[in-house]
Protein backbone atom coordinates (compact mmCIF):
# COMPACT_ATOMS: atom_id res chain seq x y z
CA UNK A 1 0.00 0.00 0.00
CA UNK A 2 2.81 2.40 0.81
CA UNK A 3 4.48 1.08 -2.24
CA UNK A 4 1.53 1.63 -4.68
CA UNK A 5 1.13 5.13 -2.76
CA UNK A 6 4.59 6.23 -3.26
CA UNK A 7 4.84 5.14 -7.11
CA UNK A 8 1.14 7.10 -7.26
CA UNK A 9 3.13 10.37 -5.92
CA UNK A 10 6.48 10.37 -7.98
CA UNK A 11 3.72 9.66 -11.29
CA UNK A 12 2.11 13.23 -10.03
CA UNK A 13 5.45 14.94 -8.80
CA UNK A 14 6.45 13.92 -12.66
CA UNK A 15 3.51 14.68 -14.36
CA UNK A 16 3.29 18.28 -13.23
CA UNK A 17 7.41 19.16 -13.31
CA UNK A 18 8.11 17.38 -16.21
CA UNK A 19 6.74 19.86 -19.34
CA UNK A 20 8.12 22.61 -18.02
CA UNK A 21 11.87 20.98 -16.59
CA UNK A 22 11.84 19.54 -20.03
CA UNK A 23 11.86 23.16 -21.70
CA UNK A 24 14.21 24.61 -19.41
CA UNK A 25 16.66 21.34 -19.72
CA UNK A 26 16.73 21.00 -23.76
CA UNK A 27 16.49 24.90 -24.19
CA UNK A 28 18.00 26.60 -21.38
CA UNK A 29 20.13 24.55 -19.10
CA UNK A 30 21.93 22.56 -22.16
CA UNK A 31 22.72 25.51 -24.00
CA UNK A 32 23.78 27.61 -21.42
CA UNK A 33 26.78 24.86 -20.54
CA UNK A 34 27.22 24.42 -24.24
CA UNK A 35 28.23 27.64 -24.66
CA UNK A 36 30.89 27.52 -21.85
CA UNK A 37 32.49 24.39 -23.18
CA UNK A 38 32.21 26.25 -26.96
CA UNK A 39 34.60 29.01 -25.84
CA UNK A 40 37.08 26.08 -26.01
CA UNK A 41 36.48 25.45 -29.52
CA UNK A 42 36.42 26.52 -33.29
CA UNK A 43 33.37 25.75 -34.94
CA UNK A 44 32.25 27.66 -38.52
CA UNK A 45 29.63 24.77 -38.97
CA UNK A 46 30.66 23.44 -41.98
CA UNK A 47 33.81 21.77 -41.50
CA UNK A 48 34.95 19.64 -38.61
CA UNK A 49 34.21 21.45 -34.89
CA UNK A 50 37.85 21.85 -33.78
CA UNK A 51 39.19 22.15 -29.77
CA UNK A 52 40.92 25.31 -29.79
CA UNK A 53 42.47 25.64 -26.21
CA UNK A 54 42.44 29.00 -24.80
CA UNK A 55 42.85 30.62 -28.35
CA UNK A 56 39.49 31.97 -28.12
CA UNK A 57 40.19 33.91 -25.14
CA UNK A 58 43.33 35.08 -26.66
CA UNK A 59 41.93 36.23 -29.41
CA UNK A 60 39.37 38.50 -26.89
CA UNK A 61 42.11 39.87 -25.62
CA UNK A 62 43.15 41.33 -28.79
CA UNK A 63 40.15 41.74 -30.21
CA UNK A 64 39.65 45.42 -30.83
CA UNK A 65 36.32 45.09 -32.30
CA UNK A 66 35.81 43.10 -28.78
CA UNK A 67 37.10 45.58 -26.42
CA UNK A 68 35.49 49.15 -28.66
CA UNK A 69 32.07 47.08 -28.24
CA UNK A 70 32.49 46.59 -24.50
CA UNK A 71 33.75 50.43 -24.59
CA UNK A 72 30.61 51.12 -25.90
CA UNK A 73 28.27 48.74 -24.05
CA UNK A 74 29.48 50.97 -20.92
CA UNK A 75 28.93 53.90 -22.22
CA UNK A 76 25.57 53.13 -23.39
CA UNK A 77 25.18 51.88 -20.06
CA UNK A 78 26.42 55.08 -18.30
CA UNK A 79 24.77 57.82 -20.29
CA UNK A 80 21.13 55.66 -20.50
CA UNK A 81 21.23 54.67 -16.27
CA UNK A 82 21.13 58.05 -14.61
CA UNK A 83 19.12 59.71 -17.37
CA UNK A 84 16.21 57.25 -17.37
CA UNK A 85 16.44 57.63 -13.53
CA UNK A 86 15.80 60.91 -13.41
CA UNK A 87 13.19 60.97 -16.18
CA UNK A 88 11.35 58.17 -14.65
CA UNK A 89 11.59 59.84 -11.36
CA UNK A 90 10.24 62.57 -12.24
CA UNK A 91 6.92 61.43 -14.06
CA UNK A 92 6.24 59.06 -10.88
CA UNK A 93 6.66 61.88 -8.82
CA UNK A 94 3.92 63.95 -11.10
CA UNK A 95 1.82 61.26 -11.18
CA UNK A 96 1.92 59.91 -7.56
CA UNK A 97 -1.12 61.94 -6.03
CA UNK A 98 -4.51 62.73 -6.80
CA UNK A 99 -4.53 63.79 -10.57
CA UNK A 100 -7.31 64.37 -13.13
CA UNK A 101 -6.91 62.11 -16.31
CA UNK A 102 -4.19 59.57 -14.70
CA UNK A 103 -5.33 56.85 -16.39
CA UNK A 104 -4.58 58.80 -19.81
CA UNK A 105 -1.28 59.92 -18.80
CA UNK A 106 -0.42 56.19 -17.74
CA UNK A 107 -1.49 55.07 -21.23
CA UNK A 108 0.69 58.00 -23.24
CA UNK A 109 3.80 56.92 -20.95
CA UNK A 110 3.25 53.51 -21.55
CA UNK A 111 2.20 52.79 -24.90
CA UNK A 112 6.44 53.14 -26.12
CA UNK A 113 7.07 50.78 -23.01
CA UNK A 114 4.59 47.97 -24.64
CA UNK A 115 5.48 48.49 -28.67
CA UNK A 116 8.47 46.81 -30.33
CA UNK A 117 11.73 48.12 -29.89
CA UNK A 118 11.62 47.63 -33.55
CA UNK A 119 8.88 49.67 -34.56
CA UNK A 120 10.26 52.30 -31.61
CA UNK A 121 13.96 52.11 -33.53
CA UNK A 122 12.34 52.56 -36.86
CA UNK A 123 10.35 55.52 -35.99
CA UNK A 124 13.26 57.24 -33.78
CA UNK A 125 15.78 56.47 -37.11
CA UNK A 126 13.05 58.47 -39.06
CA UNK A 127 13.01 61.17 -36.35
CA UNK A 128 16.76 61.38 -36.10
CA UNK A 129 16.75 61.69 -39.88
CA UNK A 130 19.18 64.58 -41.19
CA UNK A 131 17.37 65.99 -43.73
CA UNK A 132 14.03 65.20 -43.20
CA UNK A 133 13.64 64.43 -39.80
CA UNK A 134 11.34 66.11 -37.20
CA UNK A 135 14.51 66.51 -34.66
CA UNK A 136 16.51 68.66 -36.84
CA UNK A 137 13.37 70.52 -38.60
CA UNK A 138 12.49 71.65 -34.95
CA UNK A 139 16.29 72.27 -34.09
CA UNK A 140 16.59 74.48 -36.86
CA UNK A 141 13.82 76.47 -36.04
CA UNK A 142 15.54 77.90 -33.03
CA UNK A 143 18.64 78.00 -34.96
CA UNK A 144 20.23 74.96 -34.31
CA UNK A 145 22.13 73.32 -37.00
CA UNK A 146 21.60 69.79 -35.77
CA UNK A 147 23.83 66.54 -36.50
CA UNK A 148 23.71 63.85 -38.77
CA UNK A 149 22.52 61.90 -35.45
CA UNK A 150 22.78 58.42 -36.77
CA UNK A 151 25.56 58.88 -39.31
CA UNK A 152 27.85 60.60 -37.33
CA UNK A 153 29.85 58.41 -35.15
CA UNK A 154 30.20 61.03 -32.44
CA UNK A 155 26.25 61.39 -32.07
CA UNK A 156 24.60 57.83 -33.06
CA UNK A 157 25.17 56.68 -29.34
CA UNK A 158 23.68 59.78 -28.17
CA UNK A 159 20.62 59.07 -30.38
CA UNK A 160 20.63 55.52 -29.04
CA UNK A 161 20.67 56.79 -25.76
CA UNK A 162 17.97 59.58 -26.30
CA UNK A 163 15.46 56.39 -27.48
CA UNK A 164 16.12 53.73 -25.06
CA UNK A 165 15.48 56.72 -22.42
CA UNK A 166 11.92 57.73 -24.22
CA UNK A 167 11.33 54.05 -24.51
CA UNK A 168 11.67 53.26 -20.66
CA UNK A 169 10.68 56.88 -18.83
CA UNK A 170 7.28 54.91 -18.62
CA UNK A 171 8.81 51.66 -17.23
CA UNK A 172 10.92 53.38 -14.71
CA UNK A 173 7.96 55.58 -13.60
CA UNK A 174 6.11 52.48 -13.02
CA UNK A 175 8.79 51.06 -10.66
CA UNK A 176 9.13 54.48 -9.18
CA UNK A 177 5.31 54.14 -8.20
CA UNK A 178 5.33 51.02 -6.67
CA UNK A 179 7.71 52.20 -4.54
CA UNK A 180 6.26 56.07 -3.42
CA UNK A 181 3.42 54.01 -2.60
CA UNK A 182 5.33 52.46 0.30
CA UNK A 183 6.04 55.91 1.69
CA UNK A 184 3.18 56.73 4.46
CA UNK A 185 1.84 59.94 3.38
CA UNK A 186 1.68 61.05 7.02
CA UNK A 187 5.20 61.34 7.13
CA UNK A 188 5.15 63.87 4.35
CA UNK A 189 2.21 66.04 6.01
CA UNK A 190 4.12 66.04 9.58
CA UNK A 191 7.17 67.10 7.76
CA UNK A 192 4.58 69.74 5.96
CA UNK A 193 2.96 71.00 9.11
CA UNK A 194 6.54 71.35 10.73
CA UNK A 195 7.02 73.90 7.65
CA UNK A 196 9.62 71.77 5.62
CA UNK A 197 9.43 73.14 2.22
CA UNK A 198 8.93 70.76 -1.06
CA UNK A 199 12.25 70.73 -1.89
CA UNK A 200 13.31 69.52 2.03
CA UNK A 201 10.69 67.14 2.19
CA UNK A 202 11.91 65.49 -1.29
CA UNK A 203 15.27 65.49 -0.19
CA UNK A 204 14.82 64.28 3.40
CA UNK A 205 12.12 62.02 3.07
CA UNK A 206 11.34 60.93 -0.60
CA UNK A 207 14.85 60.48 -1.54
CA UNK A 208 15.73 58.08 1.82
CA UNK A 209 12.51 56.51 2.17
CA UNK A 210 12.46 55.43 -1.77
CA UNK A 211 16.28 54.28 -1.27
CA UNK A 212 15.27 50.64 -1.90
CA UNK A 213 13.30 51.44 -5.20
CA UNK A 214 15.93 53.23 -6.55
CA UNK A 215 18.67 50.38 -5.70
CA UNK A 216 16.02 48.22 -7.41
CA UNK A 217 15.56 50.19 -10.58
CA UNK A 218 19.40 50.89 -10.86
CA UNK A 219 19.90 46.84 -10.79
CA UNK A 220 17.14 45.98 -12.87
CA UNK A 221 18.26 49.35 -15.99
CA UNK A 222 21.30 47.83 -15.65
CA UNK A 223 20.84 44.16 -16.39
CA UNK A 224 18.76 45.00 -19.43
CA UNK A 225 21.07 47.84 -20.35
CA UNK A 226 24.06 45.36 -20.99
CA UNK A 227 21.75 43.08 -23.14
CA UNK A 228 21.18 46.24 -25.15
CA UNK A 229 20.83 44.69 -29.03
CA UNK A 230 16.92 45.44 -30.99
CA UNK A 231 17.54 49.25 -30.92
CA UNK A 232 21.18 49.28 -31.96
CA UNK A 233 20.54 46.86 -34.35
CA UNK A 234 17.83 48.52 -36.27
CA UNK A 235 19.21 52.06 -35.83
CA UNK A 236 22.94 51.64 -37.29
CA UNK A 237 23.74 47.75 -36.72
CA UNK A 238 27.10 49.58 -34.54
CA UNK A 239 27.93 51.77 -36.80
CA UNK A 240 28.61 54.58 -38.23
CA UNK A 241 32.81 52.92 -37.21
CA UNK A 242 31.74 51.17 -34.50
CA UNK A 243 30.24 54.41 -32.57
CA UNK A 244 27.46 52.24 -31.24
CA UNK A 245 28.91 48.75 -31.63
CA UNK A 246 27.47 46.55 -27.98
CA UNK A 247 28.44 43.23 -26.48
CA UNK A 248 25.31 41.63 -28.15
CA UNK A 249 25.43 42.89 -31.46
CA UNK A 250 29.27 41.40 -31.86
CA UNK A 251 27.91 37.80 -30.27
CA UNK A 252 25.57 38.42 -32.75
CA UNK A 253 27.71 39.17 -35.70
CA UNK A 254 30.53 36.89 -34.67
CA UNK A 255 28.09 33.93 -34.94
CA UNK A 256 25.58 34.51 -37.55
CA UNK A 257 27.95 36.72 -40.09
CA UNK A 258 31.44 35.35 -39.70
CA UNK A 259 30.14 31.75 -38.65
CA UNK A 260 32.50 31.87 -35.28
CA UNK A 261 30.57 29.63 -32.81
CA UNK A 262 32.95 29.14 -30.61
CA UNK A 263 34.32 33.29 -30.36
CA UNK A 264 30.81 34.21 -30.55
CA UNK A 265 30.05 32.03 -27.31
CA UNK A 266 33.47 33.72 -25.78
CA UNK A 267 32.05 37.09 -25.83
CA UNK A 268 28.04 36.13 -24.80
CA UNK A 269 30.18 34.85 -21.25
CA UNK A 270 31.69 37.97 -20.86
CA UNK A 271 28.14 39.22 -20.59
CA UNK A 272 26.97 36.53 -17.97
CA UNK A 273 29.99 37.58 -16.18
CA UNK A 274 28.73 40.82 -15.84
CA UNK A 275 25.31 40.24 -15.49
CA UNK A 276 26.46 37.36 -12.67
CA UNK A 277 28.51 40.50 -11.05
CA UNK A 278 25.57 42.90 -11.27
CA UNK A 279 23.59 39.70 -9.68
CA UNK A 280 25.56 39.36 -6.76
CA UNK A 281 25.58 43.39 -6.02
CA UNK A 282 21.89 42.95 -6.13
CA UNK A 283 22.01 39.91 -3.51
CA UNK A 284 24.29 41.77 -1.16
CA UNK A 285 22.71 45.04 -1.25
CA UNK A 286 19.22 43.57 -0.54
CA UNK A 287 20.68 41.54 2.80
CA UNK A 288 22.51 44.94 3.70
CA UNK A 289 19.73 47.74 3.87
CA UNK A 290 16.62 46.71 1.21
CA UNK A 291 13.43 45.82 2.42
CA UNK A 292 10.43 44.58 -0.22
CA UNK A 293 7.27 44.39 -0.36
CA UNK B 1 -3.47 75.74 -6.27
CA UNK B 2 -0.98 77.71 -8.66
CA UNK B 3 0.92 74.41 -7.63
CA UNK B 4 -1.59 72.30 -8.91
CA UNK B 5 -1.55 74.06 -12.26
CA UNK B 6 2.13 73.52 -12.97
CA UNK B 7 2.14 70.53 -11.94
CA UNK B 8 -0.46 69.77 -14.76
CA UNK B 9 1.66 71.98 -17.45
CA UNK B 10 4.52 69.46 -16.53
CA UNK B 11 2.45 66.63 -16.77
CA UNK B 12 1.15 67.33 -19.85
CA UNK B 13 4.63 68.34 -21.67
CA UNK B 14 6.02 64.96 -20.17
CA UNK B 15 3.42 63.09 -22.17
CA UNK B 16 3.04 64.99 -24.93
CA UNK B 17 7.13 64.20 -25.74
CA UNK B 18 5.39 60.68 -25.34
CA UNK B 19 3.03 61.35 -27.61
CA UNK B 20 4.04 63.75 -30.27
CA UNK B 21 6.73 60.81 -31.97
CA UNK B 22 3.88 58.54 -32.38
CA UNK B 23 1.48 61.10 -34.02
CA UNK B 24 4.13 61.82 -36.27
CA UNK B 25 4.60 58.00 -36.51
CA UNK B 26 0.69 57.93 -37.95
CA UNK B 27 1.30 60.79 -39.63
CA UNK B 28 4.27 59.74 -41.93
CA UNK B 29 2.06 56.51 -42.62
CA UNK B 30 -1.58 58.65 -43.76
CA UNK B 31 1.22 60.39 -46.48
CA UNK B 32 1.57 59.84 -49.85
CA UNK B 33 4.61 59.07 -51.75
CA UNK B 34 5.26 62.77 -52.60
CA UNK B 35 4.63 64.35 -49.25
CA UNK B 36 7.01 62.16 -47.03
CA UNK B 37 10.44 63.89 -47.97
CA UNK B 38 8.01 67.55 -48.13
CA UNK B 39 9.61 69.85 -46.11
CA UNK B 40 8.46 71.46 -43.86
CA UNK B 41 7.19 68.61 -42.61
CA UNK B 42 3.44 68.97 -41.50
CA UNK B 43 1.76 66.73 -38.75
CA UNK B 44 -1.34 66.92 -40.63
CA UNK B 45 -0.51 65.16 -43.49
CA UNK B 46 -2.34 67.97 -46.42
CA UNK B 47 -4.16 64.69 -48.54
CA UNK B 48 -4.13 61.83 -45.49
CA UNK B 49 -4.30 58.55 -47.84
CA UNK B 50 -3.82 54.76 -46.53
CA UNK B 51 -1.76 53.78 -50.09
CA UNK B 52 1.19 53.09 -47.66
CA UNK B 53 -1.18 50.54 -45.79
CA UNK B 54 -2.23 48.66 -49.12
CA UNK B 55 1.43 48.87 -50.58
CA UNK B 56 2.65 47.42 -47.37
CA UNK B 57 0.41 44.56 -47.89
CA UNK B 58 0.74 44.14 -51.62
CA UNK B 59 4.37 44.36 -52.13
CA UNK B 60 5.32 42.74 -48.58
CA UNK B 61 4.33 39.68 -46.74
CA UNK B 62 2.45 42.00 -44.17
CA UNK B 63 -0.28 39.62 -43.49
CA UNK B 64 1.30 36.43 -43.60
CA UNK B 65 3.63 37.92 -40.66
CA UNK B 66 0.85 39.29 -38.89
CA UNK B 67 -0.46 35.57 -38.89
CA UNK B 68 3.24 34.17 -37.63
CA UNK B 69 3.48 36.89 -34.64
CA UNK B 70 -0.38 35.54 -33.38
CA UNK B 71 0.34 31.94 -33.93
CA UNK B 72 3.60 32.43 -32.18
CA UNK B 73 1.62 34.50 -29.25
CA UNK B 74 -1.00 33.01 -29.23
CA UNK B 75 0.39 28.54 -28.76
CA UNK B 76 3.91 30.88 -26.58
CA UNK B 77 1.52 32.04 -24.05
CA UNK B 78 -0.75 29.00 -24.14
CA UNK B 79 2.78 26.74 -23.73
CA UNK B 80 4.12 29.29 -21.10
CA UNK B 81 1.14 28.92 -18.83
CA UNK B 82 0.17 25.24 -19.28
CA UNK B 83 4.43 24.34 -18.34
CA UNK B 84 4.34 27.09 -15.60
CA UNK B 85 1.53 26.36 -13.99
CA UNK B 86 1.87 23.10 -13.84
CA UNK B 87 5.63 23.28 -12.62
CA UNK B 88 4.49 25.47 -10.03
CA UNK B 89 1.79 23.58 -8.45
CA UNK B 90 4.28 21.07 -7.82
CA UNK B 91 6.64 23.73 -6.23
CA UNK B 92 4.07 24.81 -4.14
CA UNK B 93 1.49 21.95 -3.18
CA UNK B 94 3.51 18.86 -3.29
CA UNK B 95 6.21 17.85 -1.13
CA UNK B 96 8.97 15.56 -2.95
CA UNK B 97 12.08 15.27 -2.03
CA UNK B 98 14.33 17.38 -4.01
CA UNK B 99 11.92 20.29 -3.97
CA UNK B 100 14.14 22.60 -2.68
CA UNK B 101 17.04 21.80 -4.94
CA UNK B 102 15.24 21.86 -8.56
CA UNK B 103 13.21 24.76 -7.80
CA UNK B 104 17.02 26.59 -6.55
CA UNK B 105 17.60 25.29 -10.69
CA UNK B 106 14.84 27.01 -12.04
CA UNK B 107 15.25 30.27 -10.22
CA UNK B 108 18.96 30.00 -11.06
CA UNK B 109 18.41 29.93 -14.98
CA UNK B 110 17.03 33.29 -14.46
CA UNK B 111 20.16 35.08 -13.84
CA UNK B 112 21.39 34.26 -17.19
CA UNK B 113 21.34 36.23 -20.14
CA UNK B 114 19.52 34.46 -23.00
CA UNK B 115 21.79 36.09 -25.32
CA UNK B 116 24.39 33.50 -23.95
CA UNK B 117 22.16 30.41 -25.21
CA UNK B 118 21.36 31.61 -28.58
CA UNK B 119 24.77 30.24 -30.03
CA UNK B 120 24.16 26.28 -29.01
CA UNK B 121 20.49 27.07 -29.00
CA UNK B 122 20.80 27.71 -33.03
CA UNK B 123 23.03 24.64 -33.59
CA UNK B 124 20.28 22.70 -31.83
CA UNK B 125 17.62 23.95 -34.28
CA UNK B 126 19.71 23.66 -37.42
CA UNK B 127 19.99 20.17 -35.91
CA UNK B 128 16.79 19.02 -35.32
CA UNK B 129 16.26 21.03 -38.78
CA UNK B 130 13.63 23.39 -37.28
CA UNK B 131 15.24 26.45 -39.04
CA UNK B 132 12.88 28.67 -40.75
CA UNK B 133 10.10 26.92 -38.66
CA UNK B 134 6.81 27.36 -36.44
CA UNK B 135 8.35 24.90 -34.72
CA UNK B 136 12.03 26.51 -34.13
CA UNK B 137 10.46 29.64 -33.54
CA UNK B 138 7.85 28.15 -30.93
CA UNK B 139 9.43 24.97 -29.07
CA UNK B 140 11.63 26.69 -27.09
CA UNK B 141 10.29 28.99 -25.69
CA UNK B 142 7.09 27.06 -24.26
CA UNK B 143 8.77 27.04 -20.93
CA UNK B 144 9.64 30.45 -18.58
CA UNK B 145 11.53 30.03 -15.50
CA UNK B 146 10.27 33.58 -14.68
CA UNK B 147 6.97 32.50 -15.04
CA UNK B 148 7.39 29.43 -12.70
CA UNK B 149 8.09 31.52 -10.10
CA UNK B 150 5.83 33.99 -10.29
CA UNK B 151 3.05 31.55 -10.48
CA UNK B 152 4.54 29.59 -7.33
CA UNK B 153 4.56 32.49 -5.11
CA UNK B 154 0.88 33.50 -6.16
CA UNK B 155 0.09 29.24 -5.56
CA UNK B 156 1.31 29.71 -1.98
CA UNK B 157 -1.08 31.93 -1.16
CA UNK B 158 -3.89 29.47 -1.04
CA UNK B 159 -5.04 27.95 1.90
CA UNK B 160 -4.24 24.56 2.53
CA UNK B 161 -7.91 23.65 3.84
CA UNK B 162 -9.10 23.73 0.42
CA UNK B 163 -7.61 20.46 -1.45
CA UNK B 164 -7.26 18.64 1.47
CA UNK B 165 -11.33 18.02 1.27
CA UNK B 166 -11.19 17.25 -2.21
CA UNK B 167 -8.68 15.01 -1.21
CA UNK B 168 -10.65 13.50 1.38
CA UNK B 169 -13.37 12.87 -0.59
CA UNK B 170 -11.13 10.74 -3.09
CA UNK B 171 -10.07 13.33 -5.90
CA UNK B 172 -6.35 13.21 -7.32
CA UNK B 173 -4.15 15.56 -8.11
CA UNK B 174 -5.43 16.77 -11.20
CA UNK B 175 -8.54 17.43 -10.20
CA UNK B 176 -7.64 19.51 -7.31
CA UNK B 177 -4.89 20.94 -9.57
CA UNK B 178 -7.88 21.78 -12.60
CA UNK B 179 -10.81 22.41 -10.50
CA UNK B 180 -9.32 24.29 -6.68
CA UNK B 181 -5.95 25.70 -7.46
CA UNK B 182 -6.15 27.28 -11.32
CA UNK B 183 -9.53 28.95 -10.44
CA UNK B 184 -7.84 30.45 -7.60
CA UNK B 185 -5.22 31.96 -9.57
CA UNK B 186 -6.68 33.59 -12.21
CA UNK B 187 -5.24 36.87 -11.55
CA UNK B 188 -1.28 35.89 -11.32
CA UNK B 189 -2.56 33.71 -14.59
CA UNK B 190 -3.96 36.56 -16.18
CA UNK B 191 -0.81 38.86 -15.21
CA UNK B 192 1.78 36.66 -16.36
CA UNK B 193 -0.71 36.00 -19.98
CA UNK B 194 0.08 39.70 -20.67
CA UNK B 195 3.69 39.90 -19.86
CA UNK B 196 3.94 36.77 -22.02
CA UNK B 197 1.85 38.28 -24.48
CA UNK B 198 4.21 41.52 -24.95
CA UNK B 199 7.15 39.01 -25.02
CA UNK B 200 6.32 37.30 -27.64
CA UNK B 201 4.81 39.61 -29.58
CA UNK B 202 7.88 42.25 -29.40
CA UNK B 203 10.46 39.03 -29.15
CA UNK B 204 13.38 39.89 -31.94
CA UNK B 205 16.47 38.13 -31.30
CA UNK B 206 15.33 34.85 -31.55
CA UNK B 207 12.93 35.41 -34.42
CA UNK B 208 16.05 36.94 -36.45
CA UNK B 209 18.42 34.12 -35.66
CA UNK B 210 15.75 31.38 -36.33
CA UNK B 211 13.46 32.55 -39.56
CA UNK B 212 15.18 33.01 -42.75
CA UNK B 213 12.71 33.92 -45.51
CA UNK B 214 10.37 36.42 -45.01
CA UNK B 215 7.38 34.22 -45.04
CA UNK B 216 8.40 32.96 -41.96
CA UNK B 217 9.49 36.19 -39.80
CA UNK B 218 7.15 37.66 -37.03
CA UNK B 219 6.22 41.12 -37.53
CA UNK B 220 9.37 42.94 -35.36
CA UNK B 221 11.58 40.62 -37.89
CA UNK B 222 9.47 41.33 -41.16
CA UNK B 223 9.38 45.14 -39.74
CA UNK B 224 13.16 45.58 -39.79
CA UNK B 225 13.68 43.93 -43.64
CA UNK B 226 11.05 46.05 -44.45
CA UNK B 227 13.13 48.74 -43.82
CA UNK B 228 16.12 46.93 -45.15
CA UNK B 229 14.14 46.45 -48.88
CA UNK B 230 12.45 50.44 -48.37
CA UNK B 231 14.67 52.17 -47.07
CA UNK B 232 13.20 55.86 -48.14
CA UNK B 233 9.94 54.96 -48.10
CA UNK B 234 9.28 56.22 -44.73
CA UNK B 235 5.21 55.88 -44.91
CA UNK B 236 5.42 52.00 -45.70
CA UNK B 237 7.95 51.51 -42.31
CA UNK B 238 5.70 54.12 -40.53
CA UNK B 239 2.45 52.15 -41.46
CA UNK B 240 4.36 48.62 -40.72
CA UNK B 241 5.13 49.66 -37.09
CA UNK B 242 1.26 51.26 -36.74
CA UNK B 243 0.34 47.99 -37.19
CA UNK B 244 2.86 46.07 -35.06
CA UNK B 245 1.67 48.23 -32.32
CA UNK B 246 -2.12 48.02 -32.33
CA UNK B 247 -2.74 44.82 -30.88
CA UNK B 248 -0.38 45.09 -28.35
CA UNK B 249 -1.75 48.89 -27.52
CA UNK B 250 -5.14 47.11 -27.76
CA UNK B 251 -4.38 44.45 -25.10
CA UNK B 252 -2.70 47.13 -23.20
CA UNK B 253 -5.53 49.31 -22.41
CA UNK B 254 -7.71 46.49 -21.80
CA UNK B 255 -6.15 44.93 -19.33
CA UNK B 256 -4.12 47.95 -17.71
CA UNK B 257 -4.11 46.97 -14.08
CA UNK B 258 -2.57 43.16 -15.17
CA UNK B 259 0.69 44.89 -16.74
CA UNK B 260 0.86 47.77 -14.43
CA UNK B 261 1.25 44.77 -11.28
CA UNK B 262 3.14 42.46 -13.54
CA UNK B 263 5.59 44.89 -14.57
CA UNK B 264 5.79 47.08 -11.04
CA UNK B 265 6.37 43.74 -8.84
CA UNK B 266 9.11 41.98 -11.08
CA UNK B 267 10.88 44.74 -12.91
CA UNK B 268 10.51 42.74 -16.01
CA UNK B 269 9.18 44.40 -19.19
CA UNK B 270 10.51 41.79 -22.03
Amino acid sequence: MVGENRIKKSFWVLFFILPAFTGLVLFTIIPIISSFVLTLFRWDLISEIQFAGLSNFRKLILDEKFWNALKHTVSFVIGYIPFVMVTGLFVALLMNGKIKGKGAFRTAFFIPVVSSWIAVALLWTWLFNPKFGLINYILALIGIAGPAWLYDPNWAMTAVIMTSVWKDTGFVMMLFLAGLQDIPQSLLEAASIDGATTVKRFFRITIPMLSPTIFFVMIVTMINSFQVFDQVWVMTEGGPAGSTSVLVEQVYKNAFRYYNMGYASTISLVLFLIILLITAVQIQGQKKWVHYA
Amino acid sequence: MRKKGLLYILLSLAALTMIVPLLWMISTSLKSNQYILKMPPRIIPEEPTLDSYKQLFDLFPMLRMLFNSITVAVVVVGGQIITSLMAAYAFARMRFKGREFLFLIFIATMMVPFQVTITPLFITMRYFGWLNTYLGLIIPTLHTAFGTFQLRQALLTIPKELEESAFMDGANHFLVFSRIIVPLAKPAIATLCVLAFMSSWNSFLWPLIVTRSEEMMTLPVGLSALHGRYETKWNMVMSGSVVSIIPIVIVFIFSQRYFVQGISRSGIKD
